[in-house]
């Protein structure tokens, strides 16, 4: 063996690996528009449209909306940027290369999470300016409501995250991954009560919507976001935390054994 | 076990559910050598070479890369190759220099990220996207990412596809400045004028099997090179071989007195014999073919 050079670790080639997504992601002017500005851009839509209806207790239409596209923000951010930006990678042999460097799998999973996290935070901060400077929407001060937020925004995140690394290997080609992702995940919004009130949602829908994430995450959201008397609008008459939890968990453990079995470094036609 | 062999290839076979890619073949490469590796579109080159960098896995043979089976090729490993694939398509927002940088950070002992952007040619572009880079600058950018490791061993699939002719010469230069250094290279090309120029010895692969390997110069056997006089006789063209060629056209000047009708006095080059031996191998494999129906 000749001399043994000592290689760069994990941990600073994830952090180098965060900043180069980071920056990539802010340049990439589709992305920008519809991860990261989308649901701000909603929210003002949905204020201006249902300005004049009020949702009980004083509750703004503004106020109503808001859980909801940090929900959506939280997916997008998650769910729908790493499930296209890996499935265009995959396709332009970005990761075939990285695959041939010294660089590990772990620190290439580091950036993302990096990515994910830097992202859906910024997003939220935006969304809670906006709302609250702009829009009026009372914003919660109650510690334990804040710390409710935390472990819902982790457990979206994570399960988001997982999820959308397994879900890149469905897209054929890079060109396709929007056009496939993009209308999967605005289904889900539409049946999980991001856009409208979800206990007007047909049964069905709201049955079919409860097998999956958002659903649970735009409920959570709601518990923290809106007053605590709303809960009686949830179907059952409760924020269903526990079973949120539970649900959100179960997709984090399946998507990630998904993804370890899945994932790919190399196209598929590439034998 | 480290010897003075970086490639070391034997009985190499892959299959794909079509068709067998590569059915046996040998390949030794000596450190500090630059090795061509030719032969024409699916002959099972890039599959050779995709299993030497780890990336596909051979179903039969030995194979060894810089001590390693490249299958069981770990990070430490890895960081002693360097690979310019065959084709790049990243259309990343990422700059020239941002990239040569962060991959630079891959590596135990990396070269200069503005040394080897200067190597490249690619000193203008260092603040352009890779999105805008055309494709022989892109095709830049990926040696520069090939070698940034400061690797021992360089893969080098097709690199100056969509070149102009300058810049290929320019690549060349960079090419021999890494062997002076001690790089191995291993490169495949359609270009025989760019494996003539830059290849200590070149292997000719053709249905899966090396057919032969030796130096630019000596393929093909004796007699491949030899020259070649002809001329318009009066009963049509005639060609002969012959070391001794400007004897051959003293003789005909005698002859005929003076000018000799279309006259030529030609050298094959590389490209002429591999031809042959590649219309050879066709031809075997078609009779072969023809033998087992």
């Amino acid at each position: 063996m000749s001399t043994l050079h000592v290689l760069p670790s994990t941990f600073k080639v994830g952090l180098s690996r965060t900043k180069l997504e980071v920056k990539e992601f802010f340049r990439e002017r589709e992305q920008l528009i519809f991860t990261f500005f989308f649901p701000i851009v909603f929210l003002a839509i949905f204020s201006a449209v249902f300005g004049g209806t009020t949702f009980g207790g004083g509750v703004t239409a503004a106020t109503y909306f808001t859980p909801g596209m940090i929900a959506s923000g939280i997916f997008l951010s998650s769910f729908q940027s790493l499930s296209i930006s890996i499935a265009i990678e995959r396709d332009q042999d970005v990761l075939k290369r990285l695959r041939g460097t010294p660089m590990s799998p772990q620190s290439y999973f580091a950036g993302k999470i990096g990515l994910v996290l830097t992202t859906s935070i910024m997003q939220f901060a935006l969304l809670l300016l906006v709302a609250g400077l702009l829009l009026d929407v009372t914003i919660p001060t109650e510690p334990e409501k804040w710390l409710r937020f935390v472990w819902i925004f982790i457990l979206g995140t994570a399960s988001g995250s997982v999820l959308g690394i397994a879900f890149s290997v469905v897209p054929k080609s890079g060109k396709a991954a929007s056009a496939v992702v993009t209308p999967v995940v605005l289904l889900l919004q539409f049946m999980s009560g991001v856009y409208f009130v979800y206990s007007d949602l047909p049964g069905w829908m709201q049955s079919i919507a409860s097998v999956f994430p958002l659903k649970w995450l735009a409920q959570g959201m709601r518990s923290v976001f809106l007053p605590d008397d709303f809960r009686f609008t949830e179907p059952g008459g409760t924020w269903q935390l526990g079973t949120g939890a539970i649900v959100l968990s179960l997709w984090l453990v399946v998507g990630l054994v998904i993804a370890q079995r899945v994932f790919r470094w190399t196209r598929r036609d590439a034998g | 076990m480290e010897t003075d062999k970086a490639v070391r290839v034997r009985g190499l076979v892959k299959r794909y559910p079509d068709k067998v890619a590569v059915a046996g073949v040998d390949l030794d490469i000596n450190r500090g050598e630059v090795f061509a590796l030719l032969g024409p579109n699916g002959a099972g080159k890039t599959t050779t070479v995709e299993i030497l960098e780890g990336y596909r896995h051979a179903d039969e043979g030995q194979i060894d890369v810089l001590g390693s089976d490249p299958a069981r090729g770990d990070r430490q490993w890895r960081a002693r190759i360097g690979i310019v694939a065959q084709s790049s398509r990243d259309e990343a927002e990422l700059t020239v220099a941002e990239l040569v940088h962060h991959f630079a950070g891959y590596y135990p002992s990396p070269r200069d990220p503005e040394e080897v952007i200067a190597a490249v040619g690619l000193e203008e572009k260092r603040k352009t996207r890779t999105r805008k880079l055309s494709g022989g600058q892109r095709r830049r950018l990926d040696v520069a990412l090939g070698v940034i490791g400061n690797p021992e061993l360089l893969f080098l699939d097709e690199p100056t596809t969509g070149f102009d002719p300058e810049a290929r010469r320019q690549f060349w230069t960079l090419i021999r400045n890494l062997r002076t250094e001690g790089t191995t290279i291993l490169l495949t090309t359609h270009y025989l004028d760019e494996a003539e120029e830059l290849a200590d010895r070149v292997g000719v692969i053709a249905d899966g099997k090396m057919i032969e390997v030796a130096t630019p110069d000596t393929l093909g056997g004796r007699g491949a090179r030899t020259a070649r006089v002809s001329w318009l006789a009066a009963d049509g063209l005639q060609e002969i071989r012959t070391d001794t060629p400007t004897a051959e056209v003293t003789r005909l000047l005698a002859q005929y007195g003076g000018e000799v009708p279309e006259l030529q006095v030609r050298r094959p080059s590389l490209e002429d014999v591999y031809l042959e031996l590649i219309g050879k191998a066709s031809v075997a494999g078609a009779e072969l073919e023809g033998a087992v129906r």
